[in-house]
């Protein structure tokens, strides 16, 4: 289905480096129906009593020098989607190509040169950092695993990194819990960078902190982005933050992509009721619009569990706009303008998909509607 | 007090018997007078809360905005009277309706707390035991203050957790907290807090773990039940974008201080201090054009065992060196009031402000 973006001219909202003429780069990571599901089991004898489908079914790719944005609820599937990309969880099924290579089931051996090419960056800036290594240490640590000895040495190459990241090189024999959320969070991106690598995947990197360190950090991604050419996919449930931070956007809802969009195209004219739903949800700092129902959707209840997502649409439970083709025909992730894709078969914003999608599913129900 | 509480006939209910002077409608339900509250650490003393004054009338909402760490949750627990007094040193005076809780007995406080007001938590299952049902959690807060038979508080429960929007309220009376969502657990949360009726309602962070979406269901809930009693309600949170949707009167923290204080109008759009300028201008907004980019307010924030001299922003103030005489880093500046009920703790004189707003920081906004 993705196939169809390639005929589709780039569109200028971001400032990646292909937002030149010519046909779309390949991409620098492409991911095909990526599926993770994690079973649930009983007793002693750990008999499998069903699955929690984290992520069910992705199809997307990450081009050279942009920055893709992945927001949703919690439990949608984030987190999953960032560890199986960055090969740290193994697939249930699907297809991950770095560079045009599968790398879906590489063995931990095989992984290792990759590694340094794919680096993550975690949400919790106390947690993801060892306490009782210094700071040079912990940024040290990937040239050790690699066994890679970086031109003038590891501690020259360290320092080199702290200063890149706005800490000074004199913290190099600190300890972390001598550090602020923010200042931690700069040395797991230091220790990202540390390999120089292609694609970075963080996770949460600014939901800890405080706004006005969270904005230090997103200027830092933006100028390493800029200085070393890096691709990001950065996961995040703020919608403000990733509307700034990225140059096409992916919400996910119960383990599915339901809109892949250029950040203009979402924020301008939604498609999907669930990405209009949580745009709407925003609180925004205005106080002119306080107690301002009108615009404002409103949705029922909570997320359904991912072990029983309901069929067809899943988010068809909580949908005003859901009807009897939602309930039980999935709809999928298809083209509905130049760069927007949505899954629906009502979208907002264009003309109705009821007949097409239904069609194009062959009405088949999709696998995740039992068990 | 009166013993037995009707809710279901009760509007705004002042209080009666003990304080004198009950506050009327449109006076200060809550007044809070140079509060503070420091502790005794191995560190040495931590000056969490040092100087906190606002005022609240019944059937406002007055937000507090702040960075992690700059006193926000020890103030509510200090009105709430919820910090241990062995270890925290408390001074200043605290009026709810007419009376004053610092030099009221801890019995007093108890007795008050959960009823006359009550607090919600960033994380319920902080305030609901694990081991009871929902039910019984808020049947039992409802009996402490209320002397009615089992029957009677049940009804009273179910009826909460209906008004909180739990779908099937007498069926999941008997559920646990672990049988709930986040979000149903903040219901829950709220459900038990508000089934006495309080006339103050402390809500610290009561949003902060939860999805956009429940985010919305709970702010409304929140406006819904305020409007319906008639309560004064603080939030708390570090997020300008909650406090905008609901608050009325917003109180600026900064290292256990209030730096500037006013209407939620007032001080979103004509910001009198440069800590909440930074604050503004750090946060990427889903309301306006895209802009390149955020601009941070430099630094990190200060450690409250060695708040620096003077102004405690003055390390990280870009316009620190804009009063004259250095005095920004020798004297504290007091909140003085700018306009009417707009007040704003820094040396700059209110032409070098203005200044600065229009000219530098309004524009970038
Ligand atoms: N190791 C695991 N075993 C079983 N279930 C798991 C595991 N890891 C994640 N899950 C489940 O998979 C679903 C998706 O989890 P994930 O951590 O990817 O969500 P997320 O979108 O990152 O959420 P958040 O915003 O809260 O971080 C959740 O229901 C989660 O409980
Ligand atoms: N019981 C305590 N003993 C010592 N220090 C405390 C105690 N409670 C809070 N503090 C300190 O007081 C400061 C303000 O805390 P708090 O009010 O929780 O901040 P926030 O604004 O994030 O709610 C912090 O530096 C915190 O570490
Ligand atoms: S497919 Fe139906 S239920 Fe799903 S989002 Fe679209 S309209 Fe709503
Ligand atoms: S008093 Fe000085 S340091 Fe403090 S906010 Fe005003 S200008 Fe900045
Ligand atoms: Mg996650
Ligand atoms: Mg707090």
């Amino acid at each position: 289905m993705t196939d169809l973006s390639k005929e589709i001219p780039e569109q200028g909202a971001g400032q990646g480096p292909d937002g030149a003429d010519g046909p779309a780069p390949e991409p620098l990571l492409k991911v095909t129906g990526l599926v993770k599901h994690f079973p649930i089991t009983k007793g002693v004898l750990k008999r499998k009593v069903g699955a929690v489908q984290a992520v069910d079914g992705l199809t997307f790719d990450v081009r050279p020098g942009e920055t893709l944005g992945v927001v949703g609820e919690s439990g949608c599937g984030k987190s999953t989607m960032g560890r199986l990309i960055t090969r740290l969880l193994e697939p249930t099924g699907g297809k991950v190509e770095f560079e045009g290579r599968d790398i879906t089931h590489l063995s931990t051996g095989a992984m290792r040169p990759m590694r340094r090419d794919v680096q993550m960056i975690f949400q919790d800036p106390y947690g993801s950092l060892n306490p009782r290594h210094t700071i040079g240490g912990i940024v040290g640590t990937p040239f050790k695993l690699q066994g890679i000895q970086p031109e003038g040495g590891v501690k020259k190459e360290v320092q080199r990194l702290l200063e890149l990241v706005g800490l000074s090189p004199e913290h190099y024999n600190r300890y972390p819990h001598e550090f602020s959320g923010g200042q931690r969070q700069r040395i797991g991106i230091a220790r990202a960078l540390a390999l120089n690598p292609k694609l970075v995947v963080a996770d949460e990197p600014v939901s800890a902190l405080d706004v006005s360190i969270q904005a230090q950090v997103v200027n830092l991604l933006d100028d390493l982005q800029k200085e070393l050419g890096l691709t990001y996919v950065i996961i995040a449930h703020d919608l403000s933050v990733i509307r700034h931070v990225s140059d096409r956007i992916a919400v996910m809802y119960l383990g599915k992509i339901v809109e892949l969009a250029d950040r203009t195209s979402l924020y301008e004219s939604p498609k999907h009721p669930y990405t209009k739903a949580l745009l709407s949800a925003v609180p925004v700092p205005d106080p002119s619009r306080r107690g301002g129902k009108s615009d404002r959707i409103l949705l029922k209840g909570d997320v359904p569990s991912p072990i029983k997502p309901p069929s067809g649409c899943r988010f068809h439970t909580r949908c005003w706009k859901a009807t009897e083709v939602c309930r039980t025909t999935e709809p999928p992730l298809i083209q509905l303008a130049p760069g927007h894709q949505a899954a629906c078969h009502h979208p907002e914003n264009v003309p109705d998909q009821s007949a097409q999608t239904a069609a194009v599913t062959g009405g088949a129900s999709e696998a995740g509607t039992t068990k | 007090m009166s013993d037995v509480q009707k809710p279901d006939t009760e509007k705004a209910t002042t209080g009666t018997g003990a304080a004198a002077g009950s506050a009327g409608a449109d006076e200060k339900f809550l007044s809070v007078r140079d509060l503070r509250i420091h502790f005794d650490t191995d560190d040495g003393l931590v000056k969490s809360v040092d100087g906190v004054s606002f005022d609240l009338k019944a059937g406002q909402t007055l937000g507090i905005v702040g960075e992690s760490g700059s006193g926000k949750s020890v103030t509510s627990l200090g009105i709430m009277g919820l910090h241990n007094s062995e270890r925290a040193r408390i001074s200043g005076e605290i009026w709810l309706d007419g009376e004053e809780l610092i030099g009221a007995g801890t019995e007093r406080v108890r007795k008050l707390r959960g009823q006359k007001m009550a607090m919600i938590f960033q994380d319920p299952l902080s305030a609901l035991h694990p081991y009871y049902s929902i039910g019984a959690q808020i049947v039992e807060a409802y009996r402490v203050h209320n002397a009615v038979d089992k029957k009677t508080a049940k009804k009273r429960a179910v009826e909460m957790l209906d008004r909180v929007g739990i779908p099937e309220p007498a069926r999941r009376y008997d559920d646990y907290p672990h049988q709930f969502s986040g979000g149903m657990r903040q219901r829950a949360m709220i459900a038990m807090a508000l089934v006495n009726n309080p006339q103050l309602l402390i809500a610290d962070e009561p949003t902060t773990a939860l999805d956009v979406t429940v985010q919305a269901q709970i702010l409304d809930l929140i406006r819904d039940l305020q409007k319906e009693f008639h309560s004064a309600v603080v939030i708390i949170t570090h997020d300008l974008g909650v406090v905008a949707e609901i608050a009325d009167e917003l109180l600026v923290m900064y290292a256990g201080r209030c730096i500037e204080r006013g209407s939620a109008e007032k001080v979103f759009y004509r910001p009198q201090h440069p800590y909440t300028w930074g604050l503004l201008g750090s946060m990427p907004r889903i309301d306006r054009e895209q802009t390149d980019r955020l601009v941070p307010v430099k630094g990190t924030p200060p450690s409250l065992i060695n708040v620096p001299s003077g102004c405690a922003f003055h390390p990280r103030c870009p316009y620190a060196d804009v009063p004259k005489d250095n005095i920004t880093r020798t004297e504290r500046p007091e909140l003085r009031q700018i306009t009417d009920g707009h007040f704003s703790a820094c040396h700059m004189t209110p032409a070098e402000r203005e200044r600065i707003w229009t000219e530098e920081i309004a524009p970038k906004l």
